[in-house]
Order: C-alpha cells, then structure tokens, then sequence
C-alpha cells in the first residue's frame, strides 16, 4: 500500500507560504545530505546545523499554511504527500550538491537573498509570518557570513579551488533570476503588505553577490538568461529523486508513528 | 470559577514549570531562557504558552513535554501547551542569573544586543575557563544549534559559545 498525494487548495496565501516552506526544506534536505560527508568536522556540523535552521523554517511555515488553507493537512502532509509537480520551491535549491564548491556557491547566492527578504518581511501584515521573518533573518545573517568567508577561501584559494568555484558560479547564475520573479498570486499580496516585492531586492543583493565575488577574484557571469518554472511546479529532473528519498517512509507506510 | 484558587493554581503551575531545564544545557531553566512567556489558567484549567528559540531546535519538543510532566508531578491535570511565535525570541531574554549559570557550566554567554551588530561586529567573547579575551571562533556552527565553537589563546582551551539569536 502507499500513500495517495493530497490535494491542496492554493489561495494565493497559501501558495506564496508554501513556495517559501518548499524552499526551507528542500535547500535543508540537500544540506543533510552532507552529514557525514563534509571535508572536515567543523563544516559537517555547520551544514547539518544550517539544514537545521531550514528544517525548523519549514515546519513553521508548513503550519501556517495549513492553518491558513483549513483543509485538515498539517506540516507533514504537505511535506511527504506532494508529488514533483505540487512542490514550488526555486530551481536552484533542488540542484544537486555536487561538489563543496557548487553546495557552498548554491548558499551563498540564496542566503544572501533569503537573509534580505526575511529582513523586509518583518513588516508584513501577517503577523505569523512577520514573526517567521525575526527568527529567519538572524540565522540567515550566520549561513551569509558562512558561505562568503567559503567563497573568499575557495576562489583566492588554489588553483583547483578557483577553478571550482568559478565553474559552479557559471552553472548556476542562470537559477538566480527566479529569486526575483513575481507572479499575479503574489501582486495582490505584495499590493496589501503581507509579502514583499523581491525584485526590490536584487540591486543589493547584487551588490553584495559582487562585492563577494570580487574579493574572491572569482568573476560574475555577464550572461542574464534565466530559468524558471519551480514556483509553478515544473522543476528539473533532480528534485524528483530528492523527492522519492524524503518521502519514501511515509509514503510506504501510511501513518507510520516512532 | 473560584479566583482565588485560581491565582493559587496560577503560582503552583509557573512555579513548576519554570523549574523545567533545558535538556541540552540541563543548568538553564526556561525561565532563564526566556522560553517560558505565560501561565493562564480559565476555569481550572492551566495553558503555558512557550516561544520557540531557534527555528529547527529540536528541543522545544522535549521541553513541551517535560512541562507537561512537571505539572502533571504538582497534580495539575490535562495542561495544555501553546507555542508563541511573536514576538521572537532573543537571547536578550536569556536573566542576567541565566548568564551566570551558563557561564560557570563552561559555555560563554551570549552578548547583550543580539541585533545585527552583535552579529557582524567585532566579537570579544570571553573564555569562560580563564576570563582572557584573548579568543577566536573555531566554528560558528557547534554542537546545537545555539551554540559556536570557540578556543581560548591564553589557556588553549576550548570552549562552546551561546550565539546572539
């Protein structure tokens, strides 16, 4: 027997909370995936940690947004009995870890976009989510201080390091547009003060992406072609299989409690 | 609905569940944590209302559960536990009693002021084996999510820092 997916009734509220948890648990999946796995100690327990801080964004978020929605799901439904095409998380963070370089590069550009959205929905009108932002925006202003110090490291580092570290910033630079992107559900909430306007954000985000990079005498890509389709649910092929691991338990065995 | 029994239920259930530790750092209460917000009680009825610290810690679930016990031990029935979101959490809240009890279980304090200041400004965390200032971040990530990994450059020891949320 497995579990049959749920069905979820997108209000543009509970979309826009959902795309926002998806986030949090995909990106925090893909960090634990590094458990165990890391080039040294430290760095295992400051990935395991930083999944952490997602996973706990996530379940506060999943929450609100079955409190919001009202259909009786709850923050485990919504997690483990989606399929592919229900998920909104952005492209980028369901890309594989690849290297450190690639994990490290992934970070760093979302957490310093996270960290300045999280910061502007402290002002939201939605209460929850103003209060979800307090928390969101000091452990992003960590995983921000984390991920740039790796990026100095790594491209002022060797030869190899460089090379790396430039080859992930070339690969995923088309993964960062989405960041930005707005949609009509989103406009009417942006419009009453319950979400914020990302694209508002991205001078300074590139403006600290560059700074960063500089120091690092790793080069930004000029190219501005950019792919979309996570916060619709059209995803690439690698978020399924993320999706077939995180879920298997439960749905193999429906209501499995420990 | 008798009102003074309920104030008399009021102080027994705060009572115990302030004295309710942290199961990672056993000397803080939630009192001292600041994690512990309210005690209501309606009609009989006790609710503690609780503020999650870090967003993925995992021992809120095990802290809500020994609240429940520890009012269950005082032989107050069926306590119900709510979590509080706003407004967050900070270690601001953390007593200056708290502090000092960290300190002396070897964990140096958080600093006062966890804005973005204490965050991205220069750090002085003292050793709390010696006192010296003398000390660098090993780690910003350590053994719990609260928690960095420091080392003392006037003793060599490390030692665990509580960090500015």
């Amino acid at each position: 027997m497995t579990a049959a997916s749920i069905t979820v009734s997108e209000t543009p509220l509970v979309l826009y909370t959902l795309r926002r948890a998806d986030d949090a648990l995909i990106l925090g999946h893909r960090l634990s995936e590094w458990c165990g796995h890391a080039p040294a100690m430290e760095e295992d327990m400051a990935l395991a940690n930083m999944g952490l801080d997602l996973l706990g964004q996530a379940r506060e978020l999943y929450t609100h947004a079955a409190k919001v929605e009202g259909q009786g799901n709850d923050e485990d439904k919504f997690a483990y009995l989606r399929d592919v095409r229900q998920y909104r998380n952005l492209l980028l963070l369901e890309q594989p870890n690849g290297d450190f370089a690639r994990t490290m590069t992934r970070q760093f550009f979302y957490a310093v976009f996270a960290d300045l959205y999280w910061r502007a929905m402290m002002a939201s009108r939605d209460t929850t989510l103003a209060a979800i932002a307090a928390k969101a925006e000091k452990e992003f202003a960590y995983h921000v201080r984390h991920s740039s110090e790796w990026m100095i490291r790594l491209g002022d580092g060797t030869e190899e390091s460089h090379r790396r570290a430039q080859t992930a910033i070339d690969d995923l630079w088309a993964f960062t547009g989405e960041m930005f992107s707005v949609d009509d559900a989103e406009r009417g909430l942006i419009d009453a003060g319950i979400a914020v306007d990302p694209a508002t954000l991205r001078s300074r985000w590139l403006k600290i992406v560059s700074g960063v990079l500089h120091e690092a005498t790793l080069i930004l890509p000029e190219n501005d072609w950019m792919q979309k389709g996570g916060r619709d649910g059209r995803h690439s092929e690698h978020l399924g299989h993320l999706l077939s691991e995180l879920q298997s338990l439960p749905r193999t065995f429906p209501g499995a409690m420990w | 609905m008798n009102t003074v029994n309920d104030t008399d239920l009021q102080q027994r259930a705060w009572h115990a569940a302030s004295q309710v530790v942290d199961p990672e750092i056993p000397v803080l209460t939630i009192a001292d944590l600041g994690v512990l917000r309210d005690v209501a009680v309606s009609d009989g009825h006790v609710e503690v209302a609780i503020t999650p610290t870090y967003s993925g810690c995992p021992a809120m679930n095990m802290i809500a559960l020994e609240i429940e016990l520890a009012l269950e031990r005082e032989g107050i029935r069926n306590p119900k536990i709510r979590t509080v979101l706003s407004p967050a959490w900070t270690t601001d809240w953390m007593s200056d009693d708290g502090r000092r009890k960290l300190r002396d279980y070897g964990i140096a304090p958080p600093q006062v002021g966890s804005g973005r200041r204490a965050l991205f400004g220069d750090q002085h965390v003292a050793c709390p084996q010696c006192g010296s200032i003398e000390t660098e971040v090993l780690s910003e990530f350590g053994s719990t999510s609260c928690k960095a990994l420091w080392r003392c450059k006037s003793c060599r020891e490390p030692f665990d820092y509580f960090k500015c949320h």
